[in-house]
Parts: structure tokens; C-alpha cells; sequence
């Protein structure tokens, strides 16, 4: 009878300690076979010529190098998609915030309200973009017919490459009621004594939004600011059946460059380098405005333990 | 400083009237408290007052000024919130200052001016930290703060310790009796506890279903309540109350007999009665003035059902023959124990005797309780310097 009641114990600790492992398995297996799996494999696959049909040859980092030096649609692609994602971040939080304000108001009808701001991002991307092509067309659209009314004679939307960019934002900022909900529910949970507190202490209103309102907000902002970051970098779907990176490439995305490596050209592991590539910007990014955080992000339950309450 | 005058003011949410009329002259530089059960609309009138809801008939005047359609900002008041409503992105000194510094006040009066609300308050070693590192007892000092930076001609306080617990309440309590007392400012304190109303204030405003029930000085409420609804809400355990028959028997005697009544009572009034009592009344009777007494001298008779122990007290639960609930409250080591069958005895000067309106018929007072009362108002007037300018 070798048992000993140490051991037992211990295996008994080592049951206990991986219970909660067990419960959290089925996605940890999900994760593992549908995420980190093809993540890794496509790691592998950057440092390969892969071509979707034939044979498979170990290159090295010829297809960073490649791509770093010598296709210059990387470096535009990439351009375009800073350019678009200049407008397209800002645009997307002050719009989505200056909503939320406007909703946040207690008048009749707000819950309406809020609903149709919310629609379009529940809308499918495809009838997004046939609506928003029926708006710019140059023949008969909406946006140039109401131009006319005025007396100005509208551009060729997306056909002129000097304004296809802008289109395209302004349609993406279509589905910012996303952002503009997240903003809403930070406005609801600021208590309003805050509010009330000020107005009597004669704060005008700019300044209550300014040093209380933002403040507050600012973990939804921050939110808000790296989704929006990491969406501009995705945008993907409006590009593609709008202009189709056109004209003289001035939509042209780094999502589409990728898109087109992939399932044009059928250059697998091109695209993969591309896709780490697009991976490691949006990373570095990320870690910089989290890093940048700490001095404008205030979160409500952070209290450093030396400085901690003594009373 | 200044006076505050509340004409005739009405305040409805929806089609649902909360104030109904509700008339107040606060002296300058007295301490007011607005007591009354939830939901009789003492937050509603402070918040009247401070300019947060929109009245919608009657006049708010604050020393010479009306200020009924005023923004809150240029009433000259301060107030303290019950959750403390500290901006808690900002530190303790940024807290104080922030008002200040978006209404032009120089950068060396803002620093003065905090220094000296800290000083005051002793909250200088706080002033860097933030409302999250600090107590509750810190951050309602803060808040208060906030309000003394400000230099106000009014104090509002809606329920100010409510968030504390016992101990720190009854600290904060003291300090904001202080503070009163050498500010000199009037404040207005909003409160459900009457043993906070009844020691901090000067005088003490009984709300009722939006109406004033009774405004008079904590003992005036307690040893002449002008109404049913006064005397059973001060004083705790509350008033017993049996229905009884009065009838007048002199210029300034009633009698009060019933069936519930084993024997009669004499209760000698204030003043001469002008019209003569007839018909069902009220007797109220606190539990403290009811003594045991053998059946034959009893009033009523009764059956304890359960006797608290509280030290130096005893309070002993009983009903009536006629099934009413009574208490009494006797000396802690009072041998009584439930199931015992008990005789009282309630002494005709301990008798309040209410209309069948519910309005107090004036009982005299003895000289003792008389001269109690009437100190109390001469300290209310001392400090309230009567009539503003």
C-alpha cells in the first residue's frame, strides 16, 4: 500500500487548480484550432513561395524583402490606407461622440432617434455600398442632383481620384453608430450630480464637456480610438465593390493589395508576409496609443496601493 | 449672507404634484432643516431653491434678491450633493478650484481661497491626492470644501451624512455644527433623520406631502406639534394614539373620555378655547409619560407582548383591551415581562389632544418645558440676525 497521503493531497490541489481550465476548454480548443492554428500557419506560410497550385519552396524573408523593395503598390497601398485612416478616425469618434451627446439629451423621441442612427451599421455591407453608389454616381445621383438644385455642379465622386478617397470615408462613417453607442452608454453611467454640481458652480457648458465629459468618457475613447484604428486598416469591403481601388489607385487598400495577392495573383505566401506585415503596424500602433493612455485615460477603479486610502 | 423667502411655491412632475404650495422666511445666517419622510418633496425644494428644477409657480427671494428664474450659477449658493458628486478625474485642490477658475477668479485669490476651505476643513495634506484615495468621512469634508470656496450667501445640503456610517456621522455632525457656527452663513440641510434635524438646526421644517406640516425649533416639535402628522413623526418610538370623545369644561379645560378610556381626563389648554370641543379626537401620548399603575387609577389596560431591554431603558410593546398597539417606555430594570397584564396611567399634562381635522388643540405647557422652548428660539434669534438689510 504505497499511497501516500501527501501525494494525494497534492493530486487533489492539481485537480482543483485545473478545474476551471477544464470548464474554459471547449473554447480554449476552438481558439487553438480556428485562431492561433492558421495565425502560426500563416507565419509559416510568409516564409514560403505558395502558390495556390503547384509546388511549395522555402525562400526565406524574400517575401518581406520584396515587398519592402522593390512593389511599390506596398508603399501606396499603405499610403492610402494612413491617408483614409487620417479622416476616417476622427471623423469616427467626434462624429460618434457629438451624437451620443445629442442622444444623450432627454427629449421626446430619443429612443427613435437612436435607433435610426443605430440602423446603418446593422445593415449589410453590400446594400450599403449599392445605396452609397447610387448617392455619388455621376449620372444620377442624389448628392450631385441636390448640387445642381444649388447651383453647383458636382464631381465625379469616384471617378475622380482627387475625391474618391473622401467618398469612401464618408461612407464609412455611415456605420458609426458602433462607436456612437459605446459613447452613449459611457455618457449614461457619469453620474449627473457631476453635471448638477457644476452648473452651480457656474461651469459653462463647453467647459462641463471639456473637463468632465471627455475625462470621464475616456476609457470609452480609448476604446473607441484603437477599434477605430484597427477598422481603417481592415476597410476592406466599401473600396472594393465601390471603386474597386480605383481610379489610378487612389482607393487602392492595403486590405485590397492583400485581397489581390491572395486571390488574384494567388501568391499565398506573399499575401501572408503582407497580411504580418499589416499585423505588426496595427500592433505597434495599438501599443502606442495604450502606451500614450496612462496620461489621458482615467479609469474609475485605478488606485495605486501606496498612495491608497488611510481613513 | 442673506435670508431666504419662499412664496407660494408649487413644483409638479408630470401630474404629479410634489410641492403644493409651500411658504418659508429663513432669518439670515440660520440653520434650517427640511425633515420629513421619502417622498414629501424636502430634495425637490432644496433642489427648488439651488436653481436644479424648474419651478412652476411661486418665488424664491434670497436676501433682497428674487431669485426664482435665476441660472444656479449667479443664485449665490452653494451645495453639497448626498453621493459628494466629486469630480473624481481631479485632484482634491483641482476639485475646489475648478469653478473658480472658469469664472475668472486670479490664480493667488484661487489658491487663498482653497488654503483656506482646506485649512478650515483640515484637509490641507489631502489637497494632491485623489476623491478615490481618500475616506468618506474626507470626501464629504471635500465636498463641503467645494462649497466654501465658493463663499456662498446660502448652504444647501441634501442629506449630506447620509452615506456615512454611525460612528463618522455623529463626527461629521459636530463638525458641521462648527462649521455654522463660525461661517455665520445660513444653510439649508436636507435630511430623513430627526435626530440630525433636531440637533444641528435652529429650526426644523416638517415637510408633509409637499405642504409644511410644522416649521418651528426641534423642541417646539417635539413638546408642541401642531398636528397628527408632526407628532407622530418626531420622537421615537412614536406617539401613541387613541381616538377618544372631548368635550370643553372650562375656559381652558377639556375633558377627554371614551369607551377605550377607563376613566376621564382634565387636560388643562394654552389658551382660552374659543369654540367648544364636541366629537371624536385624538389623544396622543409619548411612551416615556405613560406610567404603570394599579387597574383601579389606570386609563386603560392592556397585555405586554414583548419588552426590548435597552440598558438603560426598557421599551415594553403591548396591546390594548380594544386591540390597539401600544409602548411604553420605562426604567431599564422595570420587572415587567410579556404576557403580563398592565394598568396605565397617562398624566393629564403629558396629553396632547388633536381635532377631529388632526389639528393640535394647544395643551399649556409647564414652566420648565416653557422656558426650554423659549430659550431655544432666543438662541434661533441671536444667531439668525433677524431681517436681511
Amino acid at each position: 500500500m504505497g499511497t501516500n497521503p501527501d501525494s494525494a493531497a497534492q493530486r487533489s490541489r492539481t485537480l482543483e487548480k485545473l478545474t476551471p481550465y477544464l470548464f474554459i476548454s471547449p473554447w480554449i480548443l476552438g481558439f487553438l484550432a480556428f485562431t492561433l492554428g492558421p495565425l502560426l500557419f500563416s507565419l509559416v506560410m510568409s516564409f514560403y513561395d505558395w502558390p495556390v497550385v503547384g509546388e511549395r519552396t522555402f525562400i526565406g524573408i524574400e517575401n518581406y524583402e520584396i515587398m519592402l523593395t522593390q512593389d511599390p503598390l506596398f508603399w501606396d497601398s499603405l499610403w492610402v490606407t494612413i491617408k483614409f485612416g487620417l479622416f476616417f478616425v476622427p471623423f469616427n469618434i467626434i462624429l460618434g461622440l457629438l451624437l451620443a451627446v445629442l442622444l444623450n439629451q432627454r427629449v421626446i423621441g430619443s429612443g427613435i432617434f437612436r435607433t435610426i442612427f443605430y440602423l446603418p451599421s446593422v445593415i449589410s455591407g453590400v446594400a450599403l455600398v449599392t445605396i452609397w453608389a447610387w448617392i455619388y454616381s455621376h449620372e444620377y445621383g442624389i448628392l450631385n442632383f441636390l448640387l445642381g438644385l444649388a447651383g453647383i455642379e458636382g464631381p465625379n465622386w469616384l471617378g475622380d481620384p482627387s475625391w474618391s478617397l473622401l467618398a469612401i470615408v464618408v461612407a464609412s462613417l455611415w456605420g458609426l453608430g458602433g462607436t456612437m453607442l459605446i459613447l452613449l452608454t459611457g455618457l449614461q453611467s457619469i453620474p449627473k450630480e457631476l453635471y448638477e454640481a457644476a452648473k452651480i458652480s457656474g461651469v459653462p457648458a463647453w467647459a462641463r464637456l471639456l473637463f468632465i465629459t471627455i475625462p470621464m468618457l475616456s476609457p470609452m475613447l480609448l476604446f473607441t480610438f484603437i477599434t477605430s484604428i484597427i477598422a481603417a486598416f481592415q476597410q476592406l469591403t466599401i473600396a472594393l465593390l465601390l471603386t474597386g481601388g480605383g481610379p489610378l489607385e487612389s482607393t487602392y487598400f492595403f486590405a485590397m493589395y492583400i485581397y489581390d495577392n491572395a486571390f488574384k495573383h494567388f501568391e499565398m505566401g506573399f499575401a501572408a508576409a503582407n497580411s504580418w506585415v499589416m499585423f505588426l503596424i496595427i500592433l505597434a500602433l495599438s501599443l502606442f496609443v495604450m502606451k500614450s493612455s496612462s496620461a489621458w485615460v482615467y479609469y474609475e477603479g485605478e488606485m495605486k496601493n501606496k498612495e491608497n486610502a488611510d481613513g | 449672507m442673506a435670508g431666504v423667502q419662499i412664496n407660494q411655491l408649487h413644483k409638479k412632475f408630470g401630474d404629479v404634484p410634489v410641492l403644493k404650495g409651500v411658504d418659508l422666511e429663513i432669518a439670515d445666517g440660520e440653520f434650517v432643516s427640511f425633515l420629513g419622510p421619502s417622498g414629501c418633496g424636502k430634495t425637490t425644494l432644496l433642489r427648488s431653491i439651488a436653481g436644479l428644477e424648474r419651478i412652476d409657480a411661486g418665488a424664491v427671494t434670497l436676501g433682497a434678491r428674487d431669485i426664482t428664474t435665476l441660472q444656479p450659477a449667479k443664485r449665490d449658493i452653494a451645495m453639497v450633493f448626498q453621493n459628494y458628486a466629486l469630480y473624481p478625474h481631479m485632484s482634491v485642490y483641482k476639485n475646489l478650484s475648478f469653478g473658480l477658475s472658469l469664472n475668472g477668479v486670479p490664480r493667488r485669490e484661487i489658491e487663498e481661497r482653497v488654503q483656506n476651505a482646506a485649512r478650515i476643513l483640515q484637509i490641507t495634506e489631502l489637497l494632491k491626492r485623489r476623491p478615490k484615495q481618500l475616506s468618506g468621512g474626507q470626501r464629504q469634508r471635500v465636498a463641503i470644501g467645494r462649497a466654501i470656496v465658493r463663499d456662498p450667501k446660502l448652504f444647501l445640503l441634501d442629506e449630506p451624512l447620509s452615506n456615512l456610517d454611525a460612528g463618522l456621522r455623529v463626527t461629521m455632525r459636530v463638525e458641521l455644527a462648527n462649521l455654522h457656527k463660525r461661517l455665520g452663513v445660513t444653510m439649508i440641510y436636507v435630511t430623513h433623520d430627526q435626530v440630525e434635524a433636531m440637533t444641528l438646526s435652529n429650526r426644523v421644517v416638517v415637510l408633509d406631502k409637499g405642504k409644511v406640516a410644522q416649521f418651528g425649533t426641534p423642541l417646539e416639535l417635539f413638546y408642541a406639534p401642531e398636528n397628527l402628522f408632526v407628532a407622530g413623526f418626531i420622537g421615537s418610538p412614536k406617539m401613541n394614539f387613541l381616538k377618544v370623545d372631548a368635550r370643553t369644561v372650562g375656559a381652558r379645560q377639556i375633558e377627554i373620555s371614551g369607551q377605550s378610556l377607563g376613566l376621564p381626563i382634565t387636560v388643562d389648554m394654552r389658551s382660552e378655547l374659543k369654540e367648544s370641543s364636541a366629537g371624536q379626537h385624538t389623544l396622543g401620548v409619548r411612551p416615556d409619560n405613560i406610567e404603570f399603575v394599579s387597574e383601579a387609577d389606570a386609563h386603560v389596560h392592556g397585555q405586554v407582548v414583548l419588552v426590548e431591554r435597552l440598558g438603560t431603558e426598557s421599551q415594553v410593546h403591548l396591546t390594548l383591551d380594544d386591540g390597539q398597539q401600544f409602548t411604553v417606555i420605562t426604567r431599564g430594570t422595570h420587572p415587567v415581562v410579556a404576557n403580563d397584564r398592565v394598568h396605565l396611567r397617562f398624566p393629564a399634562q403629558h396629553c396632547h389632544i388633536f381635532n377631529p381635522e388632526g389639528e393640535a388643540i394647544p395643551r399649556a405647557l409647564d414652566a420648565e418645558t416653557r422656558s426650554l422652548i423659549d430659550r431655544q428660539k432666543g438662541s434661533q434669534q441671536a444667531t439668525g440676525s433677524g431681517e436681511d438689510q
